[in-house]
């Protein structure tokens, strides 16, 4: 579950096309890298994966992505995103919840009312999280009183808490000092035994560390797609050598 | 030279100086004022007792019930009106013809003289149903807090930061679950603040009820007969010839500023908790 097959790919922001015809297979429970410059459309790309892109007023797409074989675009954007959740750049969780009714919003919101059942979901989802040790004995404190990565894993939580089968990463650890980014890609890591993760990230030794396959984006278009190991140590195109020793972006 | 400009600074100064004091001077002799002439003429029975014949004795009870009824009643229709067509101005829709004429109309209705409103309300509503009412004060007031309530609340709501509805929305909560639960939440404080000061603000209003509540020198008994407020009481008995009745006019009117400052700082202090918890 959670293998996603992208076909063709046109992305638009108005008469602006960000992405060129992408074409991809992303592997199940693995860890895939988008890695490029500023602006390559690597954000888009990814949004387009939940459909955050197209819905957006003045957006479009063209082409086809298929997850287990089935159209993401067959599906109301409001389903799909249960089965594809996100974690975003900046953490951000809800300002007027405590930890806890962050954890199970996505449930509690979409009609989930048993108690026992909303906290057995916030437990393991904030196991899964690696934040279940720290935050367990006030779980009712807002969830903005956390720390950065702790927020930041609090929204991890959260996303797990819907149980999807692809988790989409905007540059998680962006915002973030070394030591929560390091408990971040930890959990990257342990999460994928569960999970399909797509990652964006602007760190490329992040890519080496965490990924195993590794997408390069360079002016809206996928130059180069494989294994992290042959992307870093014997990339096919010029451009990602140029990209990966440091000559440009 | 330079003793000339350090001169030019001092007295500038003392001209910015001069009109920051002069503005504050007519809230302070108002208060002064209303408080000297209240205090004085302020008893038990002016909160328990209903108006004495011709300027003798009594007091305003049903005038302060008629001024929480028909404050209430605006409330109830004006507060979520205004907080729902703001949810859809920032919500829905940011920038079309409709909403660009919706905020426009607002903007304007907060600038028109209010005894249009009152006009406006006795034609549509006195008229047709034959006699005055609280519900017709009601309605007045209500047009008159609506375009206030709409653009606190926009504003509070465009402060929600975009990336709280994108959290929302990856989570696949439905849109309007994500606004009444996540987004209006995380305003709260701010609108209810900006709900507390139109509430304030059409506590005080008389013109529009002239030709709509009425007043009442008794209870009024239902929604449909003429009511008794405070700002009417206070006009009605300024301008009678009674020395008591002036006197009560000034209890009246310091009543009506209490509830008014008391709803100020109400809402002042409901905002600042919010920014202290942020």
């Amino acid at each position: 579950m959670g293998n996603l097959s992208v076909r063709n790919l046109e992305a638009w922001y108005g008469a602006q096309k960000a992405l060129l015809g992408i074409t991809a297979e992303i592997p199940e429970k693995q860890v895939t890298a988008i890695i490029g410059p500023s602006g390559c459309g690597k954000s888009t790309f990814i949004r387009c994966l939940n459909r955050m892109h197209d819905t957006l007023p003045g957006a479009k797409v063209s082409g086809d992505i298929l997850l287990d074989g089935k159209s993401i675009y067959d599906q109301h954007p409001v389903f799909l995103r249960k089965t594809v959740g996100m974690v975003f750049q900046k953490p951000n969780p809800f300002p007027s919840m405590s930890i806890y009714e962050n954890v199970v919003a996505g449930l509690r919101l979409n009609g989930e009312r048993r108690k026992a059942k909303l906290r057995a979901a916030a437990e393991k989802s904030l196991r899964m999280a690696a934040l279940w040790d720290e935050v367990h004995d006030r779980l009712n404190y807002s969830g903005v009183s956390l720390s950065g990565g702790q927020q930041q894993r609090l929204c991890i939580a959260r996303a797990l808490a819907v149980e999807p089968s692809v988790l989409l990463m905007d540059e998680p650890a962006s915002a973030l000092d070394p030591i929560a980014t390091q408990r971040i890609e930890e959990l990257v890591t342990a999460l994928k035994k569960t999970y399909t993760i797509v990652i964006v990230t602007h760190n490329m030794q992040q890519a080496a560390r965490i990924a195993d396959f590794t997408a390069f984006f360079l002016n809206g278009e996928l130059v180069e797609f494989g294994p992290t190991s042959e992307i870093f140590t014997k990339p096919k195109d010029k451009r990602t050598e140029d990209y990966i020793t440091g000559r440009f972006g | 030279m330079y003793t000339k400009r350090n001169l030019l600074n001092a007295l500038m100064m003392g001209v910015f100086s001069l009109a920051a004091v002069i503005a504050v001077v007519p809230l302070f002799a108002v208060l002064g004022y209303v408080l000297k002439n209240g205090l004085t003429s302020l008893n038990l029975a002016f909160f328990t007792e209903l108006p004495g014949m011709m300027g003798v004795g009594g007091g305003m009870a049903n005038a302060i019930i008629g001024t929480l009824i028909v404050v209430a009643l605006a409330s109830v229709m004006g507060i979520p009106i205004g907080i729902l067509a703001a949810i859809y101005l920032s919500e829905y829709d940011r920038r079309s013809w409709f909403s660009t004429l919706v905020r426009f109309t607002s903007d304007v209705l907060t600038g028109i003289p209010s005894i249009i409103v009152g006009i406006v309300v006795y034609a549509a509503i006195v008229v047709r149903t034959k006699h005055f009412s609280a519900f017709s004060g009601g309605v007045a007031l209500a047009v008159i807090m609506i375009p206030s309530v709409i653009r606190a609340t926009e504003e509070m709501l465009r402060l929600v930061p975009h990336t709280i509805r994108e959290a929302g929305d990856a989570l696949g909560i439905p849109k309007w679950r994500t606004i009444l639960s996540i987004v209006l939440p995380t305003a709260a404080k701010g609108i209810l603040t900006g709900a507390l000061l139109a509430v304030a603000r059409i506590s005080g209003e008389t013109a529009p009820l002239l030709f709509t509540a009425l007043g009442n020198l008794y209870y009024a008994h239902s929604l449909n007969e003429p009511i008794a407020t405070l700002p009417l009481n206070i006009y009605f008995y300024a301008i009678s010839p009674y020395d008591q009745w002036h006197k009560q006019a000034w209890a009246g009117a310091l009543v009506l500023v209490f509830i008014v400052i008391v709803l100020n700082v109400v809402a002042r202090l409901a905002f600042r908790t919010r920014m202290g918890k942020n």
